[in-house]
This record gives C-alpha cells, structure tokens and sequence, in this order.
C-alpha cells in the first residue's frame, strides 16, 4: 500500500511554515510548554473567519493551505483528520461559560466550533470541497488513524487526500496535564531535554498537513511505505515482537534501516524503552529525537512525519536533531517509532521514491 | 479487495430498551422513550424533554461490568457492544483478526463537566479521575479492552454521522483484508454540554419532537449506544447462523455549506445518498425504507426532504425518523439506526414516524406513521448527517 507524499506543511514549534531552510536553525522555549510559532494569518485565511477562529483551527486551516498550495492543489480528494483532543481552546470556554452562567443560555460559537470535526469540516467548507471528509479522535495514533484511512483510500479511486494531524496546548489543559505529572513540574530549556534526569516532559503542540497521491511525480518528498500501531504492549518482548512482526510485513530488518526518528520526551522512565530497543531490535540503526524540537503532544508523529519526509527529500539531517554520525548515505529509508506512555505504539515507515 | 461484508449481529442500548428485544417491542408499541430529564443533573430538567436510558449510573455499572464512576459513554458503549458481539456468535471462531471502531462526540464528557464545576474555581481543584475518559479514544479503548478486541482500536468523531463513518471505516478495513470481524457503530450519553449547546443553538424543542412535520419545532436530544457486528464473507460462511443482511453501499459526501445548517436543496444529503446507491449498484426503486436523519429542525428535515425528493421523484419508498423514539443520540444515532435498519430487513418490518400531524406542505410524500409487519424490505437506506456538512449514507441488504 505504498503512497506518495506529493507535499507536506506544519506549523511547529520551530520555525517550519513557509520557510526554505529545513529546521538549519532551532527555537529555544524555557519552561515545561512549547508554543506553536505562528504565522500572520492575514494573508493566508480571509480575517473575517480568523477572528472567530481558535488557534488550533488557524494554525491547521494555514498548514493545510500551504500544503495544498505546494502540491499545486485546488482542492484535495478527501479530507482525513486526526485529533487526540480536538478543539480544547472551544470546548473550555463552553465548559467554563456553563459553569460560571450556570446553564443560563450561553453563545453558541464555541459550542459549535468545539465539535473534533471542525478543523476537517472547516477546510471543506473554505474549499468547497464535497469529497470525504473523516475525523479520528483516537488518543496518540489518531495521526495513524487517519493515515491508514487515507492509504486504503488512495487504492479506492479517490486521489490527492488530505492527510492532517493536530493538537493544541490551552493554558486549561496545560494546568491539568501538569498536575497529571506528564510535564516536568520545574523550568528547562528544550536544548537540554535530553539531559535531564528529572520526571516528566515538556508539553508540546502542531499542526502537520500532508497531501497524499498513489502515482509518483518528480516532486514527491518521500513514501509511506507502512503504518502500524499496537496497544499497551505487556514487556518489552511484546513490544519487541510487534516490530519484528512489522519487519517482516515490509520484508526490512534493523540493517536497511537508514535513520529511526525517536519519540524520546526526555522523561527517564518513558525513554527506557527507547534505548531497550536501541539494544536489540534497532541495534546499530542510527537516529534522531524530535520532540526536543516540538515537545510531547499526542499527534507529535505527523510533525516527525514532516522531518521524515524532509530528510528523505533533501537526503540531508539538520545538525540541529544531533544526528549521530551516520557513514549511510543517501537516506533511503526512514522508521518513525513512537509511544505515548507506553500505552500507544505506532511505527511509520517512510522511503525514497 | 473484496467487495461483501456482511452483518452478523447487532447490539443497543436506548431511551426505548436495553437491548434489540426491548428496542423492538418499544417500536412495535410505538412506546416514545422521550421523557421529561430525571438521571442527568441540569437545570433544564422539566423544561426540556430528552431520551434517556432508564438506567441509574450504578445499575448502568452493574448491568457493563465496569465500575460506577466510570464515564456512562464507556457503559453505554460497552452494553451494546457486547449484545453485538454475543449475538454475532464470533467467539465460536478461534484465531480471528478482530477490531472495534466506535464514534463518539462527547467521550467523557459527562465527567469532565463535573469536573469543570470545581476546577474553574480553583486550578489546583476537581478529582483528576474524572478526565480519565475525557479523549473520546479512551473510551473505545476501555470497551475493547474488556472485550479483548486487540488488533484494531479505531474512534471516530464527525458529529452526528459519526457513527455512520465507523460502519464504514470498519467495512473497509475488512475488505481491506486488515481484520475478519469489526464490531462498529457509536455511543453517546446525555451532558449538560451538549444539551445547553444545542439549546443555545435554539434547535431543541421543548415539546416531543415531530419530525417532518409542517409544525416541527426542533429535535429532542438522547442517548445510547449502537454497533453492528460486520465479517467478511469466509467469517460469514463459517458462522453457524445466517448473516442478518449485508452493507452494500455507503457514502461520506460534504455538504461544505455552513457549519451547522445544511443547505438548501440538500446537496450534502443528496451526494450522500447518491454515492450510497451506485456504490450498492441499486436505483432508487429498489430502496424499500429510508431511515430518516430526521431531526425534527425545520432545516433538516427540508434540506433532507429536498434530496430525498431530488432522487426518488415520482417512487418514494417507506420512511420513518425513528428519532421521534431515541431522540436524537449524536454520535450513536447512526449505529442505533443501522441497528433498526437490519432488523427492518431481518423482520420484515417498518416503524412509525411518531406524533406526524401535519405533513410537510413542500413534500409530496409523507413518512409511515404507524408499525407495520410483513414487508419485503430488501434494501434499506440510513441516513446520517451532521455539523460541519458531514453527510453519510448507508445502504443495507438482504442476502
């Protein structure tokens, strides 16, 4: 089921939208929260819509504009999403209106635009595109959800689909993660991510769009090849296996690897099982971390999906993702493994054209 | 890919009953399950009307096996879907790839609400437990892990067709040859959310809904959970009963018209539908029964009156908004409507559009207005469409 990547965009945490240089220089953020750095939306969405408009359907509605345009696209074939939390910016301010108001009739914008299809639905309907238009709101492999969606649709007659994942951090969410323990409770810089020895990781966000075709051009960045996920996984000989399994689905083992794009978050207890793997089934495989770069957020892999697909383009990785030193070159294939506190695991395999 | 999936069994849980049984004898009676509110706490109980499931939250744990403070989405989710599963006799199989695709707008929603009381008072206040099943994800994996569905895990939130798109999505992945047998469909339980959301939409109506109707005034909302159980043909030959039906046409078409009203002449509805019939290879005079969307708003039911008119002029067949029973249950309308949609064909039977007064003056036909037994129903259309123009249609048929 192999698919081409025609084009891909995201707004990140880094300077990634609209922006020639790929990833050559790195944007520091102190504290535990990795804000997204945005664009001037003027001239992207008309500032009629942006107004009402919460930034994760701004940064997602941009993303995908800028892929579409860079794919040459009027309007896709299809629209997939993939949301772990959807619209949280809406859905607080209507929890929170409810709550002060006391049920007393409230507005309705936030309602309406709090629903997890918005982003999709919002994107249609600015394209007037009537094509199908699917939302998957499952946890951290809701960006694989949506990719597999888009593969087998791209065997069904439906070409150039649109293929988002996103996320945003509110100042709500933020709070309540933290005290969840997933974010460190102390400030850190994301250059020394992977330094500390301290509990938990640095809260993260994005918006990574991709238009997917199933016949090649001269332009495409990349392929997928494959993606699988599995599901709390009981030991490490589990976890183990499903790789292997995956291996030998795509008929590849740890030495036609080129370059593994890590989900490391710098939480010592979550990356343990990074460098298990290191140890035996991607042993010897160079690779990469990313979420130094964009911090940890569910749908991170459509933002390493971008990295992937960049790398494999431009046969080149940034020195800023510390690449270890790699004699392999050209970059021909590339796996992106993934977990979310060890409950979701999802591998994405990427490949040159 | 292979082109059949069949249904092999059926599950639900509704304002009007438990399970198929109680849901049957309920649409048989033309028993309404809208009610005035008496399990959700909200202020608008005894104001506006809704379809509950007559179950407490601890009888509700009782009767799913999970504990009391659980999300009642998760409980919800997790009665019907193992009435679907059981029914279908899959567990008599051994070695089967199996997955759970579920919808749900809301996952914990009615947790996060209570939640929310205490935390926009005090940031550091609210018991976090009460977000445990907060993404919507986390309630399809609850249910799946209970019923030891491992190989895919799927959630789908698109509104109220959601649940018409995991039937899809489900279908596909079989034919697809990614799994054998996917129990598919949706769940969602009353919140205050989604109750004063529509209500500031001004859409609800505070009498019993009358879809279709000249007078309609808006819909009543409800709950419930509904997942079909569909296999691939080899899994269908080996089961030892008959196949209920099979799903021969779907659509997911985009109105991209507004985000909340459909449009006018209802293209959204009518690409839906179209797309659904050449898929199944049918005419429109081969359909047998239209399950509704029927919301009871006056946009709705004219802008799916208009499509329905657009493509069936001058044959309609028989239709029914079974809303006027459920209410309106959002992300698990289309999986209670499927539901009712094969037993349509399984039984022979057709259900009333309760409370039908006036019909609609711009639309030459008019739904059923009472329960009728013996019918051939070979095909039948369900229709599901919601915010953000998602549109979707399912065509099931009999074997």
């Amino acid at each position: 089921m192999k698919v081409y990547i025609r084009s891909a965009a995201c707004i990140s945490p880094q300077k990634t939208f609209e922006n020639s240089s790929f990833l050559d220089e790195v944007v520091e953020h102190t504290g535990n929260r990795l804000n997204c750095i945005e664009p001037d939306y003027h001239d992207i969405i008309d500032p009629k819509l942006t107004r009402r408009m919460s930034r994760v359907i701004k940064m997602s509605v941009a993303s995908a504009f800028a892929c579409l345009k860079q794919a040459g696209l009027d309007k896709p074939g299809a629209i997939v999403t993939g949301t772990a939390y959807g619209c949280l910016e809406d859905t607080g301010t209507f929890l929170t209106n409810m709550v002060e108001q006391d049920e007393e009739p409230l507005s309705p914008v936030a309602f309406v635009q709090s629903t997890h299809n918005t982003i999709g639905a919002q994107i249609a309907l600015l394209l007037k595109c009537n094509g199908y238009n699917n939302t998957f709101v499952n946890g951290s492999i809701s960006f694989e959800n949506a990719l597999l969606d888009a593969m087998m649709m791209l065997t069904e007659n439906v070409d150039n689909i649109l293929v988002g994942g996103m996320d945003e951090i509110t100042d709500m969410s933020h709070a309540i993660l933290i005290r969840t323990g997933l974010y460190k409770r102390t400030s850190i810089s994301n250059f020394d991510l992977f330094k500390s020895t301290s509990k938990g990781t640095i809260g993260g966000e994005g918006a990574s769009f991709f238009v997917l075709t199933n016949t090649t051009s001269e332009n495409d960045l990349a392929c997928i090849d494959a993606v699988s996920t599995f599901h709390k996984p009981g030991d490490m000989v589990e976890t183990t296996r499903h790789i292997e399994s995956f291996f030998e689905a795509q008929d590849i083992n740890n030495t036609n690897i080129d370059l593994l794009i890590l989900g490391n978050n710098g939480d010592a207890k979550n990356d343990e099982i990074y460098s298990q793997l290191k140890q035996s089934v991607f042993n010897g495989v160079a690779s990469v971390n990313y979420k130094n770069l964009c911090g940890e957020y569910p749908v991170s892999t459509a933002f390493a999906s971008w990295i992937g697909a960049n790398i494999i383009k431009s046969n080149h990785i940034p020195e800023s993702l510390n690449p270890e030193r790699s004699k392999k070159a050209p970059i021909r294939r590339v796996l992106i493994y993934n977990h979310y506190q060890n409950i979701h695991h999802s591998l994405i395999l990427l490949s040159s054209c | 890919m292979s082109a059949a999936v069949f249904v092999a069994g059926a599950g639900i849980i509704s304002g009007i009953g438990n399970n198929v049984p109680e849901c049957l004898s309920a649409l048989e009676n033309s028993t309404t399950g809208i009610d005035r509110i008496s399990y959700l706490r909200t202020n608008h109980q005894g104001i506006l009307p809704a379809s509950e499931v007559r179950l407490s939250n601890a009888e509700l744990a009782l009767l799913s096996g999970f504990s009391p403070p659980t999300s009642r989405n998760v409980m919800l989710s997790m009665v019907a879907a193992k009435e679907a599963w059981d029914n279908s006799g899959i567990n008599s199989i051994q070695g089967l790839r199996t997955g759970f695709v579920s919808a749900t707008t809301i996952g914990g929603m009615d947790k996060t609400e209570n939640f929310f009381i205490d935390f926009v008072a005090d940031r550091k206040k609210g018991r976090l437990r009460d977000l445990a099943y907060h993404e919507c994800g986390n309630v399809s994996q609850a249910v799946a892990e209970k019923l030891g569905i491992k190989h895919h895990v799927s959630t789908i939130s698109t509104a109220c067709s959601s649940s018409a798109n995991a039937i899809m999505y489900g279908a596909r992945l079989i034919k697809h040859n990614m799994l054998d047998a996917v129990i598919a469909g949706g769940t969602d339980a009353l919140a205050r959310f989604t109750l004063n959301g529509f209500n500031t939409l001004l859409i609800l109506d505070e009498q019993y809904c009358q879809p279709f109707d000249e007078n309609r005034r808006g819909l009543n909302l409800g709950e419930g959970a509904g997942y079909i159980v569909l296999v691939s043909e080899r899994v269908a030959k080996a089961l030892k009963k008959e196949p209920d039906c099979s799903l021969t046409g779907y659509c997911n078409f985009n109105d991209a018209y507004h985000q909340t009203a459909s449009s006018p002449d209802g293209d959204g509805p009518y690409g839906a539908m179209t797309g659904a019939l050449r898929m199944s290879g049918l005419q429109p005079k081969d359909i047998d029964y239209i399950n509704l969307h029927g919301t009871g708003t006056s946009n709705n039911d004219s802008s799916e009156g208009a499509a329905i008119k657009r493509l069936f002029e001058p044959h309609y067949p028989k239709m029914s908004s079974t809303k006027t029973f459920t209410g309106h249950t959002l992300g698990a309308s289309a999986g209670i409507e499927a539901v009712f949609s094969i037993l349509s064909i399984k039984e022979g039977i057709v259900y009333p559009n309760l409370r039908l007064q006036t019909p609609m003056a711009e639309l030459p036909f008019v739904p059923e207005t009472s329960f009728s037994r013996d019918q051939n129903i070979k095909n039948v259309l369900s229709n599901s469409f919601g915010f953000g123009g998602n549109c979707s249609s399912l065509i099931f048929s009999k074997n």
